[in-house]
């Protein structure tokens, strides 16, 4: 009994120092300013705006770092860092689970909401999720059926595969049902088609929103940082960092990426292009 | 030694230059006795070198759509991608039919073909024959202009120029349609006119070549006999000149085929039949639009509809091939 109980006191001594020694290593990573290397990162166009103020931020703290970023699409990211070609995959959706057991691991950085949003001159400001799925499914045509001018809807979507698709999809638990009129392949473009067209509907992540199209209200609920974050707003979706096993396995600028990320300085600058932690 | 042998240190070591090939008879056998001698054997090592990176490209280009593109059709069978017509890629059970697809890129094609080479032709005859030189300089650089502007900017343009006024049009035809799904005017008729636009300089500036390179003389024994001049042009000039304006023909329906960021701009980007008022997805778009986020099979069967895609390429080149054979056995 006592040898075994100084067995266990010499295990913890030696797995608390161990630990130790590791926060002091990042530490030690984190507080070097003069830290030199590369940092690639490629996939989500959606994160482009996170993906680019992270870049710019960490080569201002660390200015012999250099951080590339390519924006190829979540699954390409992933696929990127599984193959080694970058160290960072970024994806606007949750791995699945076959990148998992290929060595993906995932790193939530923050939450994304998605907003439902139309031409300026529509005046209709909410609509249910029934609705949405009455529109997305081409069961309703019309504005005038859930409470607008007599304007055909023209329904704008993303094309098959994208994150953003892919979550608003699952929230209206209409899976590859929902008919389009326009497929578009970048947020950019969904904001310009329904800027431009009377009648038209479609979604967008909502760190691209701006007010050339109005914002419509889900269930009665407006999409504001509070109600995304508590998940009163239901129709979000997380943004993750992949890398290829965890991060202890991972080079020093990798790992100095990442606590920066983590730190006061990183998560303000993230505020500060307004998605939600 | 023969007469046009030439020798250095008594050593034969070539002839004189010959003109279809130059180098043949310039092979250096043994040490290089001469710098000159070098330069020659280096430049030709070089040009060879250039001349095979277009093979090799082209070589690696058909064995990795070959490698890629094949899978998915022997997974799926190439009957279900061919010819079924729902496209619904990551549902839970996906379907990868592109029939609608290949018969877009078909019929937007051939529309814009029909629109695109009566206008071109009709501009070459005009810019060969009967132009007075002033309008010539102005329609010419014209031409050359619109050759040289990038795709995107024809789908900027016409998604901000093009698009809203086809909607205006759709609204007033399909008013009332209980029916009909409302494309915001991005749609097969859209993409056909810009594509009509697009091929314009390639017919324009090959038939103008064939019609100036038409010999005078049957002009002129055409109008001896007292035809007008545009009796001669449909029935003399033209005719003469069929082979290169079937050229111009061909590579519009080639570069039609073949355009992508332009289309995609504007065509709505949703697999339908292709109907003048539905949105539509074409072989170049499909790839575009989807290749960011596929994974697994989805991405898979994009490389097969490239492989498609090569295949149309090929045909539509092999075409070319023949006509430009013809020409010279003519």
């Amino acid at each position: 009994m006592l040898l075994f109980s100084m067995i266990f006191v010499i295990v913890l001594m030696v797995s608390e120092a161990m630990a130790d020694h590791r926060r002091s290593d990042s530490l030690q990573i984190y507080h070097n300013d003069t830290l030199s290397g590369t940092v690639t990162m490629a996939g989500s166009t959606s994160m482009e705006p996170i993906a680019n103020a992270l870049a710019e931020g960490f080569m201002n703290r660390y200015p012999h770092m250099t951080v590339t970023v390519e924006f190829t699409g979540s699954s390409a990211g992933i696929e990127g860092v599984l193959s080694g070609s970058v160290d960072i995959g970024n994806a606007s959706r949750r791995v699945s689970s076959e990148e998992k057991a290929a060595g993906a691991v995932e790193h939530v950085v923050a939450i994304d909401g998605i907003v439902i949003v139309t031409d300026v001159q529509n005046p209709v400001r909410e609509l249910s999720k029934a609705q949405l799925c009455g529109i997305y499914q081409g069961r309703i045509r019309n504005w005038c059926e859930v409470g607008g001018n007599d304007t055909a809807i023209v329904v704008v979507g993303r094309e098959a595969g994208s994150g953003t698709r892919e979550t608003f999809e699952n929230y209206l638990e209409r899976e590859g049902m929902c008919v389009y009129a326009n497929e578009l392949n970048s947020a950019g473009a969904v904001m310009a088609r329904v800027s431009s067209t009377p009648g038209a509907i479609g979604y967008v992540s909502l760190d691209v929103l701006n007010d050339t199209v109005s914002v419509l209200a889900l269930d009665g609920i407006m999409p504001t940082k509070e109600a995304i974050q508590t998940g009163g707003y239901g129709l979000s979706r997380p943004y993750v960092m992949v890398t290829k096993g965890g991060i202890e396995k991972q080079s020093e600028a990798v790992r100095a990426f990442f606590l920066y990320l983590q730190s006061e300085e990183g998560k303000g600058l993230l505020e500060k292009i307004g998605v939600i932690l | 030694m023969r007469v046009n042998e030439k020798a250095v240190n008594g050593k034969i070591i070539g002839r004189d230059w010959n003109v279809q090939n130059p180098w043949k008879a310039v092979r250096v056998k043994g040490p290089v006795a001469n710098p000159a001698q070098a330069v020659e054997k280096a430049a030709e090592v070089i040009f060879c070198l250039c001349a095979f990176t277009a093979v090799a490209a082209v070589c690696a280009m058909t064995l990795y759509m070959i490698a890629n593109g094949v899978p998915a059709v022997l997974q799926t069978g190439l009957k279900e991608i061919l010819f079924s017509k729902t496209w619904n890629p990551t549902a839970k059970e996906p379907s990868f039919g592109i029939f609608y697809v290949i018969l877009t890129s078909i019929v937007g094609t051939f529309l814009a073909v029909l629109i695109g080479v009566p206008i071109g032709l009709l501009t070459a005859v005009f810019l060969a024959e009967a132009a007075p030189g002033w309008l010539a300089a102005v329609v010419r650089p014209s031409v050359e202009l619109l050759a040289g502007i990038p795709s995107v900017i024809y789908g900027v343009l016409g998604m901000m120029v093009l698009n809203p006024l086809m909607y205006r049009l759709e609204q007033k035809l399909f008013a009332g349609s209980k029916t009909h799904q409302f494309t915001g005017g991005a749609n097969l008729l859209s993409a056909v006119l810009v594509l009509a636009v697009m091929i314009l300089p390639t017919v324009i500036n090959i038939s103008e070549a064939a019609l100036r390179a038409v010999p005078s003389a049957l002009k002129a024994s055409s109008l001896a006999l007292g035809a007008s001049p545009v009796q001669t042009i449909f029935m003399v000039t033209i005719p003469a000149a069929k082979s290169g304006i079937l050229t111009a023909v061909v590579l519009g329906v080639g570069r039609a085929v073949g355009e992508a960021m332009a289309i995609s701009m504007v065509s709505g980007n949703v697999v339908h039949l292709p109907l003048p008022f539905q949105s539509v997805r074409f072989l170049t778009t499909a790839i575009v639009s989807e290749m960011g986020y596929a994974q697994g099979m989805h991405r898979q069967v994009l490389f097969t509809i490239g492989l498609v895609l090569f295949v149309f390429i090929m045909i539509i080149n092999g075409i070319l091939s023949r006509i430009v054979k013809g020409e010279n056995q003519g």
